[in-house]
C-alpha cells in the first residue's frame, strides 16, 4: 500500500512538472563572455598568431610591388600598384649560374623527386612496420633496435660514405640516386610510425583474418590497409614535407641541373650579381614553400575526416 | 570418438611457462568449456588448437589428424573471439564470404552457405551493412556466422559473450546452446563466467596457472569439487569454508572450527576422516536450511549480519564459529539484521578438503 501512494506522488510531481521551478538558480549557468580568463586565452591566442602570419604577410605585400615601390622602404604598407611580374619573373626568368629558367626546373625536379621517394618509402615501411608488428620473426626486436638508432645517427657523418656508395652504384647525382638516399632516410621513422599503429589495431582481427586463411599480403592488402588510412596520411605529410623541404642531400648528391626547388631558390636568394630584387625572391619563397601548405591544408582535412569517420574503431 | 586430442601440451614463452605437459581428449559433438580466471591459460591452450600459437612441445589431433604444424586455415576449425574481430571496412556478407573467398570456393558455394548461416543465425537483414552499424549482439552473431560458413567440425569460442551485457549475454548463450544441439559439432568455449560454463558444457575443465584442476561434468564439478580451488571457484557467493580439526566422539565424526563443532558424520567418506587431521569443511549457501529443524540433524545459532535480498532468492550473511558466512534461502522469507536464526547442514552434501594437500576427502 505504501508502495502505491509513492508511486502516485511521482506521477503527480512529474504531471505539475512546469509550476514547481521556484526563484534561485535554474537551469544554464550564465557565463560571461569578456571574462579575464577569456581575454587572456584569445588574447594569448591573436598575438601569437600574429606573431607567426606578420612575416607572410610582408612576403606577400613585397612580392606584389615594383621594385621603385619597395626603395621607399615602408615593408608594412600594401601595395599601391599590384603587379605580378616578380612572381611570372620568379618562375620563369630567374638566373641561377647560367640557366635562366626560373624556379620552374628546380619545381619540376622536386616533383620528381619527392612523389617516388614518398611513395617507395610509404610502401616499405608500412609493410616493415606490419611485418614487426604482427609477424613477430625471429630477430624482429633485434631488426627494430637497429633501425631505431640508425635514425639518431646524425646525417653528416653518413653523407660522405653515401656518396661513395652511390658512385658505386653508378646513380650519384641523379635523381635515382637522391630517391635512393631519401627513401632509406624516410625508412626508421615510418617504420616506426606504422609499427606502432599496427600494434594498436586489435590483435584478434589479425587473428580471425588467419583463421579464414589468409596469409602475409591478403591481410596486408584485404584487412590492414584499409583501415589505415589516417596513418597513411600522416606518413604522407610528413615525407612531402620533409623531402620537398630538404636542402642538404639535394645539394650535395645531385648535379645543378636536377637541384630541387629549395637548392635553386637559395641559389636565387643569394646571388650576389645585380641588385637585389627583393620581391622576386620573395615571390621564389613563397612558391618553394606552397606546396607543403597545400599538402598541409588539404590531407590535414582528410586525416581528421578519416578519425572521425570511426575508420580506426574495429 | 575423439574430435580434438591435446597430448602432452607445452609452451614456454622465454623461461615461462604457461602450459606444462597438458593432455585433453575431447569426444566428438562435445560442448567443452574451459574455466579458469585471467591468466589461468586457458586462451593460450585454445589458441595453440587454433593454431595461432606455436607450441613448445607436445601434439595436437583434430579428427585423428596431427594438426600440430598445421596453419590455422588447414585444422578444420572456426573460431570467435571476445572483440568480435569482424573486418570494419567490409560488409557483413563480406565478412562471412572473406574465408572462403581466400579458399577459393566457387561462387555460388560461398552464396549457399552465407545463405544457410544467415538464416540460422537470423541475419539476413544485416547482410548489406557495415560492422560500426551493428549492436553488440548483432556483431557477435555475425561472428558466429564467420566460423559458420566455413563448415568445419570444431568450434573455438574466445569468451565470446564477456563484451556484452548482462541481458544479451544470456540471450547469446542460449543461442549458443541451440546451435550446438543442432549442429551437433564439436566445441571449446573459453570463458571466465561460472554461469557460461555451468549452463552450456557437456563437461568443464576448470584451470588454474595452466593445470587442469579437474575435468568433468557440471554437476560434478560444482556438487564435488576435487579441490579447495574448483570449490571457490565455481558457485556464486562462493562456498562457505570453515578451517578446523577432526573430532571423534560416541563413534560420530566432528569437524570442530573455533567453539562449534560440525557433526559430519553423514559425510558420505566421514570414515576416512583421521581424529585431529586439519581439514577444511565446505558448504554451499544453498545446503543449510534456516529454521526448518530436522531430525537427526543438529542445530547451530547464528546472528544476521546482512540481507541482500535478490528477488527469487534470499542472500543472509551470518556469523558462524568467528566467521562470516552466507546462506541462500527463498526470496519471500526476510530476515532483518540481528535476528536470530538456527541453521541445519546437509553434510551429504558437504565437501571436505584436507587442509595441506587441499584436495577432496
Amino acid at each position: 500500500m505504501d508502495n502505491m501512494v509513492a508511486s502516485n506522488n511521482t506521477l503527480t510531481a512529474y504531471d505539475k512538472g512546469p509550476g514547481r521551478i521556484t526563484a534561485g538558480p535554474s537551469g544554464r549557468k550564465p557565463r560571461r563572455r569578456l571574462s579575464r580568463r577569456n581575454i587572456i586565452v584569445y588574447g594569448t591566442l591573436i598575438v601569437v598568431a600574429l606573431y607567426y602570419l606578420l612575416p607572410l604577410y610582408v612576403m606577400i605585400m613585397t612580392s606584389l610591388k615594383g621594385m621603385p615601390e619597395i626603395r621607399v622602404g615602408n615593408i608594412f604598407a600594401p601595395p599601391l600598384e599590384i603587379t605580378f611580374e616578380p612572381w611570372v619573373k620568379a618562375w620563369a626568368e630567374a638566373c641561377t649560374g647560367l640557366n635562366c629558367d626560373g624556379l620552374s626546373r628546380g619545381f619540376w625536379n622536386s616533383v620528381r623527386i619527392t612523389i617516388p621517394s614518398t611513395i617507395i618509402s610509404i610502401a616499405v615501411a608500412s609493410v616493415n612496420g606490419y611485418a614487426l608488428a604482427n609477424w613477430r620473426f625471429k630477430g624482429a626486436e633485434l631488426f627494430f633496435t637497429i633501425l631505431i638508432v640508425g635514425a639518431f645517427i646524425p646525417y653528416q657523418v653518413m653523407i660522405y660514405p653515401i656518396v661513395i656508395v652511390l658512385r658505386e652504384m653508378g646513380v650519384y647525382g641523379t635523381l635515382t640516386g637522391l630517391v635512393i638516399v631519401h627513401t632509406i632516410f624516410g625508412m626508421p621513422i615510418l617504420t616506426l610510425l606504422f609499427r606502432n599503429y599496427f600494434a594498436g589495431l586489435p590483435e584478434e582481427l589479425f587473428k580471425a583474418a588467419r583463421v579464414d586463411g589468409a596469409g602475409f599480403w591478403t591481410i596486408y592488402f584485404k584487412i590492414m590497409l584499409p583501415m589505415s588510412l589516417p596513418i597513411f596520411v600522416v606518413a604522407m605529410i610528413l615525407q612531402v614535407t620533409g623531402i620537398w623541404n630538404d636542402f642538404l642531400f639535394g645539394v650535395v648528391f645531385t648535379r645543378p641541373e636536377y637541384y630541387p626547388m629549395t637548392v635553386q631558390l637559395n641559389n636565387i636568394v643569394n646571388s650576389v650579381q645585380g641588385v637585389k630584387e627583393y620581391n622576386v625572391n620573395m615571390a621564389a619563397t613563397i612558391l618553394t614553400g606552397a606546396v607543403p601548405l597545400v599538402v598541409y591544408f588539404v590531407s590535414g582535412r582528410l586525416f581528421v575526416r578519416g578519425i572521425a569517420a570511426g575508420a580506426v574503431k574495429g | 570418438m575423439t574430435s580434438v586430442s591435446v597430448r602432452d601440451l607445452s609452451l614456454n614463452f622465454g623461461a615461462v611457462t604457461v602450459l606444462d605437459k597438458l593432455n585433453l581428449d575431447i569426444d566428438h559433438g562435445e560442448f567443452l568449456v574451459l574455466l579458469g580466471s585471467s591468466g589461468c591459460g586457458k586462451s593460450t591452450l585454445l589458441n595453440c588448437i587454433a593454431g595461432l600459437l606455436d607450441v613448445s612441445d607436445g601434439q595436437i589431433f583434430i579428427k585423428d589428424r596431427n594438426v600440430t604444424w598445421e596453419e590455422p586455415k588447414d585444422r578444420g576449425i572456426g573460431m570467435v573471439f571476445q572483440s568480435y574481430a569482424l573486418y570494419p571496412q567490409m560488409t557483413v556478407e563480406k565478412n562471412l564470404s572473406f574465408g572462403l573467398q581466400v579458399a577459393k570456393i566457387p561462387q555460388p558455394e560461398i552464396d549457399k552457405r552465407v545463405k544457410r548461416a544467415s538464416e540460422i543465425l537470423q541475419i539476413q537483414p544485416l547482410l548489406k551493412r557495415k560492422p560500426s552499424e551493428l549492436s553488440g549482439g548483432q556483431r557477435q552473431r555475425v561472428a558466429i556466422g564467420r566460423a559458420l560458413v566455413r563448415d568445419v567440425d570444431v568450434f573455438l569460442f574466445d569468451e565470446p559473450l564477456s563484451n556484452l551485457d548482462a541481458k544479451l549475454r544470456s540471450e547469446l548463450r542460449v543461442e549458443i546452446k541451440r546451435l550446438h544441439q543442432s549442429l551437433k559439432n564439436t566445441m571449446i568455449y573459453v570463458t571466465h563466467d561460472q554461469i557460461e560454463a555451468l549452463t552450456l558444457a557437456d563437461r568443464i575443465a576448470v584451470m588454474k596457472s595452466g593445470v587442469i584442476q579437474q575435468l568433468a561434468d557440471p554437476m560434478t564439478i560444482y556438487n564435488a569439487p576435487e579441490n579447495l580451488f574448483v570449490a571457490g571457484f565455481i558457485g556464486s557467493p562462493s562456498m562457505n569454508f570453515f578451517r578446523g580439526a577432526v573430532e571423534a566422539k560416541d563413534g560420530r565424526s566432528f569437524v570442530r572450527v573455533n567453539d562449534v563443532a560440525f557433526d559430519v558424520t553423514t559425510y558420505p567418506a566421514h570414515t576416512g576422516l583421521q581424529p585431529g587431521q586439519k581439514v577444511v569443511l565446505g558448504l554451499r549457501p544453498e545446503h543449510v536450511k534456516v529454521d526448518e529443524a530436522r531430525e537427526g540433524h543438529e542445530v547451530h545459532q547464528a546472528v544476521v549480519d546482512i540481507e541482500e535480498p535478490m528477488g527469487a532468492d534470499n542472500l543472509l550473511w551470518l556469523r558462524l564459529a568467528g566467521q562470516s558466512m552466507s546462506v541462500r534461502i527463498a526470496g519471500q522469507r526476510r530476515y532483518p539484521p540481528g535476528s536470530t536464526v538456527r541453521l541445519t547442514f546437509d553434510m551429504a552434501v558437504a565437501s571436505i578438503f584436507d587442509a595441506v594437500s587441499e584436495n577432496r576427502l
